[in-house]
């Protein structure tokens, strides 16, 4: 069951990808590779369970929280052009 | 049939429903005609999908130190998608991007704010 479980996620995976590649501005992008960073944590909490390590759900956490500032970061730069170190200017807009 | 694999069976459903969940989502993330709407397809995977299957590990480990860590998790990630959907959404709108509007409302004029003009 879990087996069948993370072939679905892979499954869910390489579509992601798909629109990761495609998708024509970088907001789609962005959306994709959110997508993508859940379901990493997904296949690293099923295959914890599948190898018989529940360690790596510490790891899945971790990854949920760099996925996050992850996100924002990318974002931020979009807008500012620039990930916002002390003493530098804003660009317009 | 003793309690332990009912449990385990339960578990067992339930991911492979979460799992499901998540290929809807991919495939309305790869379907959907606009940003805006594929930041709905992508809710579906990251919150349903996501703690069916966070529910259905919890219910294969049984009460451990594991389930406390999924449940963490799944507490999380519930509170964070919301807030990327909106970054996302917000970013988007400031950038410029306007929803594609269906064939009524292009009609009566209304822009991307829902206001009329």
């Amino acid at each position: 069951m879990i087996a069948a479980g993370l072939l679905g996620v892979l499954a869910a995976v390489a579509l992601m990808v798909a629109r990761a590649l495609r998708g024509p501005s970088v907001f789609d992008r962005l959306v994709a590779a959110n997508s993508v960073g859940n379901a990493a944590i997904l296949i690293l909490a099923l295959f914890g369970f599948l190898a018989g390590r529940p360690e790596f759900l510490d790891i899945a956490i971790t990854y949920a929280l760099l996925n996050l500032i992850g996100v924002f970061a990318v974002l931020k730069f979009v807008r500012f052009g620039a990930l916002g170190a002390a003493g530098e200017e804003e660009e317009a807009g | 049939m003793t309690l332990d694999l009912l449990r385990e069976t339960a578990g067992g459903i339930l991911v492979v429903a979460g799992s499901f969940f998540v290929l809807v989502a991919a495939i309305g993330i790869n379907r959907m005609p606009d940003v805006f709407t594929r930041l709905h397809a992508a809710s579906v995977g990251d919150t349903l999908g996501f703690g069916l299957v966070a529910i259905g590990l919890m219910l294969i480990a049984g009460l451990t130190l594991v389930t406390v860590k999924l449940l963490f998790l799944l507490l999380f990630v519930a509170f964070a998608g919301p807030v990327v959907t909106h970054a996302i959404a917000r970013a988007a709108l400031h950038a410029g991007l306007e929803p594609k509007l269906g064939a009524d409302a292009a009609k009566k004029g209304r822009g991307s704010r829902g206001r009329a003009p």
